[in-house]
């Protein structure tokens, strides 16, 4: 089986719908010769053709309303946002049309909005955002964010064939970074709404997705050597809907969670999950469900800065291994 | 009120052009049918509202009901033919497409058997297959989606065109920007009409941009464009199908400016103590679409007195028979606001504290 870097294995799902469906199309901002910023649509051009990989202008707006458009005609478009910091510029588009449509009107708007996101890479304010959170707040939208190779490939193959609007979050710092051995001739779609475990555990759970899947997992690595703690780590995978069951799940079998988000902390999702743990399982819960954070500052550019603004996996470490003490 | 940048109102009604040979006798029987559906509609509208079985705002298209009806009749009309998208006063477009008053009356009672189930309001729904597509409140958010409803027909060699309105005040927003833009770049089939009515809510044009002209904006977007009489029917017919025609030949995006004037407030509850008194006099009395078209069609000699008054009364009876339909039908099952926000899963949760 070859190895894929995350970003391969996006442009393979990509790649792959395009050719299983005519109605699939690409827009977006130097997503043709260019190949996108980050080259996801890298060769697109040239074997689907300018119909069906479109330039757009500088319109992020215009992007999403067009793509609406053409899916209440039938197609099936992917609006890529060059960096997903500029998702703000279509909050409108996003939140008033196009996920009330099939609710106040019965429209069926099958579209999937995708860009990097995330930090860690110096990228400044706005080359480095995580938009979630504004996002999970609305109604009609779905929300996937990949971690993993496979998942990065079998969530934009089911993210297209969702039948309503997907926000389709893909890391940046996982792009080349993350390698997976993925099977060739083979359908890999993950379901929508699933989260997946990815560390088995009897101690404590970390609940967690995107890029500090991998931090909560190097951590959990180092508090078996160091502490011998036995943490499990659940990948969302989906935030919206949320996999209630799987986060029920793990918080009955190790009954004390930590929640880990790169995001900024307050409205951030982390706190929406502790909400409905304190619902559905407050009986299980042996102690307090703590969250670690990036900081609720603006994401700063400077090495020094970033690195302190957001979660390290060190501070994973000394947060769960506080909770496991309580 | 100080002097206004573009008067509006000092613009003469344009000379009487030739009836347009394309349209024949019982089209325009079925023109004049479709002002006179709209205006008696709108009154129905506010004996209701008066009654409170109006549930939300009123917005009237008294002054409006010749662009609306005029542009909507140049499309082609029928199951998946072309598409327009219309504003709150676009009652008679809507109308023209195939919506029925009945349809109307329901969503404006948010009844349970309104087009959208009491979700949405006024005109505010859509049938793609008949080919219109309700707006949103937020304005200029229609010009993408139409852009993108264009795009497609485009991109599948459908020769069908798109239809979109868009106030003089909506041409201030980014949307509005951005979809003409993009629309204008893809060579989308997509007809704009413009329409200067001289108030966006309270604020009159020259608030609102610096050009004396509509039309002046599509020189940034290299869009064609022209301005017309919009209370000229037959002007507003003209230039529509122009357009379409061009559009339908692969020719691009094309505006209209029609200069109309909104002689109602925004909505009901809007006495308008802003507008000139004698301003909304003039328009009533020199400028009214609907009057201005039967006199045409009267000295044309198309049609007679009676033929005209034979269709008010049908009007009458079919707006009567549409009322008692609807004024009376329950309103939706409070239940019924959870399932539809997606397909999968098919219905949100019922609250916890709502079992109790």
């Amino acid at each position: 089986m070859p190895e894929v870097t995350f970003l391969e294995a996006l442009r393979q799902g990509l790649w792959e719908e395009m050719e299983r469906d005519e109605r699939v199309f690409i827009l977006g901002e130097d997503v043709g010769i260019y190949g996108g910023a980050f080259k996801v649509t890298d060769g697109f051009v040239k074997r689907f053709g300018e119909a069906r990989v479109i330039d757009t202008p500088i319109s992020e707006a215009a992007i999403v309303g067009a793509a609406a458009g053409a899916a209440h005609m039938g197609m099936r478009p992917v609006a890529e946002m060059q960096f997903i910091d500029f998702i703000s510029c279509a909050y409108d588009m996003l939140t008033n049309y196009v996920a009330t449509a099939r609710y106040r009107a019965g429209l069926s708007t099958p579209i999937v909005v995708r860009g990097p996101c995330g930090g860690y890479v110096r990228g400044g304010p706005f080359h480095s955002q995580n938009p979630e959170a504004a996002f999970f707040h609305t109604p009609g939208l779905k929300i996937v964010y990949p971690a993993t190779a496979r998942d990065a490939k079998g969530l934009i193959k089911a993210s297209i064939r969702d039948e309503d609007p997907v926000l389709y979050l893909e890391h940046k710092w996982l792009y080349r970074r993350i390698r997976e051995q993925l099977p060739e001739g083979e359908e890999i779609l993950t379901p929508i709404g699933q989260a997946r475990l990815a560390r088995e555990g009897r101690d404590l759970s970390i609940v967690t997705y995107g890029a500090t899947l991998w931090k909560s997992l190097e951590a959990a690595e180092q508090l078996d050597k160091d502490d011998g703690l036995s943490v499990e780590v659940l990948d969302l995978r989906t935030l919206l809907p949320l996999d209630d069951a799987a986060i029920m799940q793990t918080v009955k079998k190790t009954n004390k969670v930590l929640i880990v988000h790169e995001d900024t902390r307050t409205g951030g999702l982390a706190g929406e999950i502790t909400a409905r743990i304190n619902e559905r399982a407050f009986e299980w819960l042996d102690g307090p469900i703590m969250r670690v954070t990036a900081h609720d500052v603006p994401l700063p550019y400077a090495p020094t800065l970033e690195d302190y603004v957001l979660p390290q996996t060190d501070d994973i470490v000394k947060a769960a291994r506080w909770l496991a003490n309580y | 009120m100080a002097s206004r940048a573009a008067p509006v109102s000092s613009i003469p009604p344009t000379q009487p052009t030739a009836l347009p040979a394309a349209l024949s006798r019982d089209q325009l029987v079925e023109i004049y049918y479709y002002l006179r559906l709209t205006r008696t509609l709108e009154d129905r509208l506010v004996a209701l509202y008066r009654q409170s079985k109006v549930i939300g705002g009123l917005f009237r298209s008294l002054g409006q009901e010749g662009e609306s009806v005029a542009s909507a009749y140049a499309l082609a009309r029928g199951r998946h033919q072309d598409i327009l998208s219309p504003l709150i006063r676009n009652l008679g477009a809507l109308l023209v497409m195939g919506a029925k008053p009945v349809e109307i009356l329901r969503q404006y009672m948010a009844k349970a058997d309104s087009p959208t189930h009491g979700r949405e309001m006024n005109v505010h729904f859509n049938d793609l297959e008949k080919g219109y597509l309700g707006q949103i409140s937020h304005l200029g958010d229609m010009i993408p989606v139409m852009a993108g409803i264009t795009l497609t027909f485009k991109l599948r060699g459908e020769p069908r065109v798109g239809l979109v309105y868009i106030g003089d005040g909506g041409t201030s927003t980014g949307t509005f920007h951005e979809g003409l833009n993009f629309a204008a770049v893809q060579h989308c089939p997509l007809v704009v009409i413009g329409e200067y009515n001289s108030w966006a809510y309270s604020t009159p044009p020259e608030k609102q941009f610096a050009v004396r002209d509509l039309a002046e904006k599509m020189k940034g977007y290299g869009i064609p464009a022209v301005t017309v009489d919009g209370n000229d029917v037959f002007a507003v017919y003209a230039a529509t199908r122009f357009a379409v025609d061009r559009a339908r030949r692969g020719k691009g995006v094309h505006f209209i400016e029609v200069k109309t004037y909104r002689r109602k407030g925004h909505a009901e509850h809007d006495d308008q103590h802003y507008v000139p008194k004698d301003e909304l006099e003039r328009w009533a009395r020199d400028n009214d679409p609907v009057d201005r078209y039967v006199q045409r069609l009267l000295e044309s000699e198309t049609v007679t007195e009676a033929d005209l008054k034979d269709i008010d009364d049908r009007v009458r009876v079919e707006i009567d028979q549409a009322t008692d339909a609807s004024a009376d039908a329950p309103l939706p099952e409070p239940e019924t606001a959870l399932p539809g926000v997606f397909v999968d899963p098919p219905a949100a949760d019922r609250l916890w504290f709502r079992t109790l």
